[in-house]
């Protein structure tokens, strides 16, 4: 019986915190298009529902009633498995996202490799996309798309390590307190914009949506997906963004803690200032998509390993260097 | 404790399945993804022991980097519709007695390492004390990685770069006749030394060298 309630709350719990993710997903994908039209000087979605917030609903109820077609040379049981392991993969990475000193589904000590581990396993549901479909084209995108987010992780980790240096402890929540003095997004400003760059290499935004590009593959990876499926890798595509703006807020900004801490801020809930940090990382992603031009393949690989990759080492070494001459390594 | 008991026969049952079918099945890409299985199935075996920060290097290093490494090569070379099996090749069949030594090595030493594990408990205190002092297995292993055994972690570590260095060394050639881009170059354009702006005469044309 103990067992069971334990189960049941817990069950809560996570359901408290996956639908407002997935809500949020669905409303995200409206702002980004908004985003992306007003730049554009266009309207955007604005008929369904006031200002169009309905139109994520519209859409997903289309994908839920189209058919799905499974290609007759595909792998089946891979070519199903990988939507629903982008999916999931995007979703289990918020248990341990804190939104707020005691508000963490799972508060466990290695917080920080857990979303890494997680965001470095989401390159699977891409890879068997593209693999199960049995088609040049899908093929071909899932390749690039594997090589791309190996390279990115790379600088990615180092960053981290940047910050861990800083903070002394893989616990997210740690991360969260040790910037009460001082976000870290002050001292360590160059790894904050090269982290940004790498999210947007990570989940494949534009400028590097290579993986996907329209132009030269069709759609990448999703090209033989339909309906439900499609819908999945798509939702999965924008939980993982969600989940890098979290990180980098959690990293950078400060996580919940308020920008300064006096009298009308402090009434706010950490857990909204996360949102806003995380809705600003968003818009800044969705202001880049529309903006920038996407890089060739020779450049994005270029980028990753010939300048991002020393620019982070050596801002390792400097920041280790310099907590350690003015004795200021965190201590344990 | 029962629950934790499921836990450890459910994953412990899954990496032996999967490590079987690592090398029954036949399709190349399939023994991968059954091999990310295991590796992942014992990431959690290492995080149900108390040994997170193994358990998720496991995750990150070994299924983030090294088997998408593998799925790479594995997809390009396009060995999936490979039939021959093992045992019917004539060819294959003479690694056997080659596979079977290292196998035979290879379980002599997990029979060292885990007689010695059973027969001298005090080699693990460290690690053991470090656990119950409530410091984090991140820390004691840090502890204990750059201090007593520092000289060996760095052998390593400079083992791993040279294989690397070797490696880039072997493939790398030069190549004749491939032209290359200068990013300083195609950056540093300005416009007005790609756009010329010419008065045209009619029905005579411009003269565009290229």
């Amino acid at each position: 019986m103990e067992y069971l309630n334990i189960i049941f709350q817990e069950s809560y719990k996570i359901l408290f915190l996956l639908v407002p993710v997935l809500v949020s997903v669905a409303m995200i994908v409206w702002l980004d298009r908004r985003v992306w039209a007003f730049v554009q000087k266009r309207q955007g979605p604005n008929v369904v529902g006031p200002f169009g917030l309905l139109q994520s609903l519209a859409d997903a109820l289309k994908y839920i009633f189209k058919e799905i077609i499974i290609p007759a040379s595909s792998n089946k049981v891979i070519f199903i498995l990988a939507p629903i392991i982008t999916m999931t993969l995007a979703l289990i990475a918020w248990a341990v996202i804190p939104f707020g000193l005691e508000q963490v589904l799972a508060d466990i000590n290695v917080g920080i490799l857990y979303i890494f581990a997680v965001s470095s396993l989401g390159v699977y549901g891409i890879i068997m996309g593209g693999w199960a479909s049995n088609s040049k084209y899908p093929f071909l995108g899932a390749i690039r798309s594997a090589a791309q987010m190996v390279s990115y992780e790379v600088s990615i980790g180092i960053i981290i390590i940047n910050v861990l240096l800083c903070v002394g402890s893989l616990n997210l929540n740690d991360i969260v307190i040790a910037q009460k003095e001082i976000w870290f997004v002050i001292p360590l400003f160059p790894m904050f914009v090269i982290f940004f760059i790498s999210a947007l290499a990570e989940t494949n935004r534009p400028p590097f949506d290579l993986p996907e590009a329209e132009a030269e593959l069709v759609a990448g990876y999703q090209t033989e997906y339909s309906g439900m499926m499609y819908a999945m890798f798509w939702l999965g595509e924008y939980a993982n963004i969600l989940l890098m703006c979290a990180l980098g807020s959690i990293l950078f900004l400060g996580g919940w803690l308020t920008p300064i801490d006096i009298y009308p801020f402090n009434l706010i809930p950490g857990a909204l200032w996360l949102i806003f940090k995380i809705l600003f990382l968003f818009i800044l992603f969705a202001l880049v998509k529309a903006i920038v031009p996407r890089y060739r393949y020779d450049q994005l690989m270029r980028l990753g390993w010939k300048i991002f990759l020393p620019l982070s080492l050596t801002y390792v070494v400097l920041t280790a260097s310099y907590l350690f001459y003015f004795n200021l390594l965190p201590t344990i | 404790m029962i629950a934790h008991a499921i836990f450890f026969y459910v994953f412990s049952v899954i990496a032996v399945v999967s490590a079987i079918m690592v090398t029954v099945s036949k399709n190349t890409v399939h023994s991968v993804f059954f091999l990310i299985l295991d590796f992942i199935s014992i990431s959690c075996l290492f995080i149900m022991i108390g040994a997170e920060f193994l358990g998720m290097i496991m995750l990150i290093v070994y299924v983030g980097a090294v088997a998408v490494l593998f799925l790479f090569v594995v997809m390009m070379l396009n060995v999936a519709q490979q039939k021959n099996q093992w045992f019917v090749s004539k060819d294959s069949s003479r690694h056997i007695p080659i596979g079977l030594l290292i196998s035979v090595i290879i379980f002599f030493e997990l029979i060292i390492v885990i007689g010695g594990w059973k027969y001298k408990p005090d080699l693990f205190d460290s690690a053991k004390s470090s656990l119950e002092n409530g410091v984090s297995n991140t820390h004691s292993l840090g502890q204990v990685l750059y201090t007593d055994y520092i000289h060996v972690f760095q052998i390593s570590g400079m083992i791993l770069l040279i294989a690397m260095i070797g490696a880039i060394v072997l493939t790398f050639r030069q190549r004749e006749g491939v032209k290359k881009q200068s990013y300083l170059k195609q950056i540093s354009r300005e416009r007005n030394e790609g756009v010329e702006v010419l008065e045209v005469a009619s029905n005579k044309g411009v003269k565009i060298d290229d």
